[in-house]
Formats: C-alpha cells, sequence, structure tokens
C-alpha cells in the first residue's frame, strides 16, 4: 500500500483509529528514505531500529485503546540540529562527527510524546550556516524537483524529504529563513514560529537572538498540527515565552473575507525574478478576490536587513561555536602538544569553510575597537528593522511577500562568492531580526517545472493568521498535490 | 581587503588553526563582507537603543529544583579522553 499521498492529518486519524498500524507507515518511510539516500542525500542518519520500535510502542497504545496524541504513528524526520539521545547528532560538521546526543531536544520529546516516530535525521548546512546545503559536511542535499538544483538551506534535507514524500512532515530550524527558502525551493509548507514561541533545549545554538524551531510539511494544517504540539513554555529554555498556545489546528479556517494584507514595497522591486513575481502576485490576487483588502506599505529599512543580520548572527555564532574545544566531546586533533594548541588544531580540522569564515566575522566584529562599529551598531539598526514592522502592523495584518528573489539555484552556482550567496536572504532576515512569525507557501511554478513560495508575516504571536490567510490560497491555489517526478 | 596579520590575530583569538591558503582567502573574503556591512555607519542611529533579543520578553525565573538527568557517565560519554569521569587534556601549565 503506498501511503505517502496521506497527509499527517490522515495519517494519524488512521492510526488512532485502528485502520491502519503505525508500523506500516514508518516502514514504507524507512524504505523510501533508504531508496531515496543515494539521488537526494537528505539524510545523515536514518534510525531504522529506533523507528520500529517506537512505531510498535504506538501500536501497543491503540490496541490497549489509548490514544498515542495527535501525531500517532507519523514518520517524521528531524533536521540534524536537534539533539536525539542515543542518536549521532552531527549539525553537519566534521567536529561533532562522532557525537551521540546524552539528551533529546524538548522539540523531540514532545513530538515523541505526540505519537511521532522520527525515521531519521536530515542533512543540513554545517551549523545551519548556509542558504543552499552545500555547506554540509556529508555532501549537498539534492532538489527533488531538479536534481540538478539545490534544495535551499539550511534545513535542506528536511525540505527535500517532504518534497519527495518520504516523510509527510520534518523539522528544521530557521535563524535567517532556513525553514522558508527551503521551503519555497520545494514546494512545501514551512513555519519560522514567532521568537519565544517553540524552545531551543537541544538545538545545537547558532545565533541565539535569532533561531527558531519549526514545521516542514505539504500542506498548511499538518504544519499547524505540528506547531501546535512543539510550541509553548520549557522550563529549560529561559527564552520560550509564557503565552498560551493556540490550538492551531483545531483553530484553523479558510477565510480571509476583510482580511487586511500589506504589500511592502522594498519587497517587490527591480531583480526578483519574472516567474517568481509572476507566481507570488497570482497568490496575492487570490487571497484579493477571496475578500482580503490589500494594503500598500513601508517597511523603509528593508535593504540594512543583510548587513545586520550578517553582523549579528556570525557575532553570536562565534560565541556559541567557542563550546567546541575538542576537550568534553567532538573532534580531538592528534596534534596536540599544549592545552592552546589543543583548541586550535581541534578546531581547525573540525570546523568546515562556512563555520571558520563565520567565527573569524564575528570575532573581528567583536574584538577590541571594533565592537561599537559593528555590533552594537548592527543592534541599533535591528530595532529599526523591528519598528517597521511594528508600525506596519498598525496598517495591515499580515504582510504577503516573496520568499527569495530567484526559484531553486544551480548547484554550484552561487558557492564560491559568499557575499553573493548572503545576498539571496534579503526577504527572509527582516522577519528574523523582527522576532516574528512567516511562513512559506508553495504559490506556482516556473515554467520549468520550479516551485515558488510565498511569504506571509505576522505580528509576534499572531500565528494563527498566517496559518489561515495561507490555508485560505492553498484550497483555492490547489498545488499541495503536485509531485516531482519519480518520487 | 584585511590584513593578512590581522586575519592571524583574529585567529589565534577564535582559537582557530588557519593554514596559509585560509588566512589569504579569508582576508579576502572577509574584507568584502566588512565593506558591504560598513554601509550601516551611514545611517543616523543617535539616540536609538540596540535591539539584543526580538521580543521585548521580561527576563524570567524558575525554582531551582535538583533534577536528575545527566549522569555522570553519560555526560562525560562523548569525551573524546577522560580518565575516570572527569576530562583529560594535554599540559596547561
Amino acid at each position: 500500500m503506498n501511503f505517502s499521498e496521506l497527509t499527517i492529518k490522515s495519517m494519524a486519524d488512521k492510526v488512532r483509529r485502528g485502520e491502519i498500524k503505525a508500523r506500516a507507515l514508518v516502514e514504507e518511510s524507512l524504505t523510501r528514505s533508504k531508496k531515496s539516500q543515494p539521488v537526494l542525500n537528505a539524510f545523515i542518519t536514518i534510525c531504522e531500529n529506533e523507528a520500529l520500535k517506537s512505531a510498535d510502542r504506538v501500536d501497543s497504545l491503540v490496541s490497549q485503546k489509548k490514544d498515542p496524541g495527535l501525531l500517532a504513528g507519523v514518520p517524521l524526520a528531524i533536521k540534524d540540529l536537534l539533539l536525539t539521545k542515543g542518536i549521532r547528532t552531527t549539525a553537519a560538521s566534521k567536529i561533532l562527527d562522532n557525537f551521540v546526543a546524552p539528551y533529546s531536544s524538548t522539540v523531540t520529546n514532545k513530538l515523541e510524546a505526540a505519537g511521532a516516530v522520527i525515521v531519521g535525521k536530515t542533512n543540513l548546512d554545517e551549523f545551519a550556516m548556509g542558504a543552499s546545503n552545500e555547506n554540509s559536511a556529508y555532501g549537498p542535499v539534492k532538489n527533488p524537483w531538479d536534481l540538478t538544483r539545490v534544495p535551499g538551506g539550511s534545513s535542506g534535507g528536511s525540505a527535500a524529504v517532504v518534497a519527495a514524500r518520504i516523510t509527510p512532515g520534518s523539522i528544521g530550524t530557521d535563524t535567517g529563513g532556513s525553514i522558508r527558502e527551503p521551503a519555497s525551493f520545494c514546494g512545501i509548507t514551512g513555519i519560522k514560529p514567532t521568537y519565544g514561541r517553540v524552545s531551543r533545549y537541544g538545538v545545537v545554538a547558532f545565533a541565539s537572538s535569532l533561531d527558531q524551531v519549526g514545521p516542514m510539511t505539504r500542506t498548511v494544517e499538518d504544519s499547524a498540527i505540528i506547531l501546535e504540539v512543539i510550541s509553548g513554555k520549557d522550563r529549560h529554555d529561559s527564552t520560550t515565552a509564557q503565552i498560551a498556545v493556540p490550538p492551531f489546528s483545531k483553530n484553523i479556517f479558510d477565510s480571509v473575507k476583510g482580511l487586511k494584507i500589506g504589500l511592502p514595497k522594498e519587497y517587490f522591486v527591480d531583480g526578483i525574478d519574472t516567474e517568481v513575481r509572476k507566481a507570488v502576485e497570482n497568490g496575492i490576487e487570490i487571497l484579493k478576490s477571496l475578500g482580503a483588502q490589500i494594503v500598500h506599505i513601508s517597511l523603509p529599512h528593508t535593504s540594512y536587513g543583510i548587513a545586520v543580520y550578517y553582523l549579528i548572527a556570525p557575532c553570536e555564532a562565534s560565541s556559541n561555536l567557542a563550546r567546541y574545544d575538542g576537550v568534553r566531546f567532538g573532534h580531538r586533533s592528534k596534534e596536540n602538544k599544549d592545552i592552546l594548541d589543543l583548541y586550535c588544531q581541534s578546531r581547525g580540522e573540525g570546523f568546515g569553510p562556512e563555520p571558520k569564515r563565520r567565527i573569524m566575522l564575528g570575532t573581528y566584529a567583536l574584538s577590541s575597537g571594533y565592537y561599537d562599529a559593528y555590533y552594537k551598531k548592527a543592534c541599533q539598526v535591528r530595532r529599526l528593522i523591528r519598528d517597521d514592522f511594528v508600525k506596519a502592523f498598525q496598517t495591515c495584518d499580515v504582510i504577503a511577500a516573496p520568499v527569495a528573489t530567484t526559484p531553486a539555484f544551480k548547484l554550484g552556482e552561487k558557492s564560491s562568492d559568499p557575499l553573493q550567496m548572503y545576498l539571496n536572504d534579503i526577504f527572509t532576515l527582516g522577519p528574523s531580526l523582527a522576532g516574528i512569525p512567516a511562513l512559506s507557501l508553495n504559490c506556482g511554478f516556473t515554467k520549468n517545472g520550479l516551485p515558488v513560495g510565498l511569504q506571509l508575516m505576522a505580528s509576534h504571536f499572531q500565528e494563527e493568521k498566517i496559518i489561515n490567510s495561507a490555508h485560505a490560497l492553498e484550497k483555492t491555489i490547489n498545488l499541495e498535490n503536485r509531485q516531482p517526478h519519480g518520487f | 581587503m584585511i590584513s593578512e596579520e590581522t586575519i592571524k590575530k583574529i585567529a589565534n583569538l577564535a582559537r582557530l588553526k588557519l593554514n596559509g591558503d585560509e588566512v589569504a582567502l579569508y582576508s579576502k573574503q572577509l574584507g568584502a563582507i566588512v565593506d558591504y556591512v560598513s554601509q550601516l555607519s551611514k545611517l543616523d542611529t543617535t539616540g536609538v537603543a540596540p535591539l539584543v533579543t526580538a521580543t521585548d520578553m521580561e527576563i524570567t525565573f524558575r525554582t531551582d529544583d535538583v533534577e536528575k538527568n545527566n549522569e555522570n557517565s553519560l555526560a562525560t560519554g562523548n569525551a573524546p579522553e577522560k580518565s575516570g569521569n572527569l576530562y583529560k587534556v594535554p599540559p596547561v601549565l
């Protein structure tokens, strides 16, 4: 039986009613995972034994008439940035190649408590630093829609497995666009929640004032289900907000009548691929035809987003990555005549080019004499960027924009010039710096069959507004069943 | 361009051993990135308070309860080298 057509909602419903065994779902997902691996390279670790055990646990709960939860028996893939107890967690870095997590992330625990089964740990850009998945120490992931193209990054593996229907959903993380850009490039839905909505306990830290964990799925409703499961205050993460989590999946509705959608002029500029612009504008037209009201707005500091982000994120990364010292875990160099040499050699051998570049940039910007000019200045401009959004949301409920300026680009096309790669993030960085929720929804395809994402943003903790708008658009545009050839 | 001498100084601060090729490459690449981010200096931010985190959340406190989670042996289980349950390192002094 082919279960890959099923959504998370229908899989969990069928498992809970006893119509399908979790084991059958998981076995099929594992078969697809292994078969796809030589083609897509989407996984770093496939957890076959653990997954089958978890599936059996779910089936045994069902047979005892106990409810396994909202994600009963659903096979999910987790970005290999989230700790999973007893399973290797690499962050796609050679420095963590042999690291077996001694505890699980809160997100992983919550998913499993809701009945989900983790079938594998997905590939990513090393330490989530990248927009193409080409920075992985375990090789790049391929885009299921066109194997010569990147899946986006850094959650490239998580996006590819959902697009290729290996699992109906996955977990990604987003620091500056790492859920939304791969979701756009792979034609799926991905939500970056409000900063503080989801716990980062047990998530390998990159830039702590920006990192968020979120769902990646084929349908909006499925993302809402996962978000509902993973959100909430966590005593192990003091940055999680003490704000009630709405039952996103239960409250979901598909009317946008009277909703005010803001179009920021700075996000519809020259330089956007014409086919991307067309697909995004078409999505907005549909929302309008469904009763939404269009408002023209301005986010005047948008163009500074890249400079602000590429100071703040590397500064925080240089500090967060100081923990990889070759002493307590991870790679230790054999060349270590004294303790200082041990640090320098282990880090020099263990980190790949992009983490090294960002550690260097962050250390430079934080070093004596430069701190005010770079880090402090970036934090000041960050406030101006956030204030732009706060002001904009006084006149609209939701902001619509492209996710990226282009569809998925070719492997190798941008990898030699880091600054060119950074410029790619222009439309996703603003919401990250402001800490607001944002999602990517597939809104069309180019002539060559490449998906294009529409980005929807809302004010802090207003995820429901973007979920409902996306749900309405999805039902009308009806693209979620289109499938990449060969998967 | 950032001078190779500065790159070496920064690498030392970051405890990163770089080879000669990497020093030359980062001197060029970091130079280009720093030139780009320097556009921020054109913006007047007089009187703007730095925003260091994305939301205006208050610092929260919790009771300092003792929890048993990571056993000593589990916590040190990934150590490249250890002696009993202690981390082992080369001479510090």
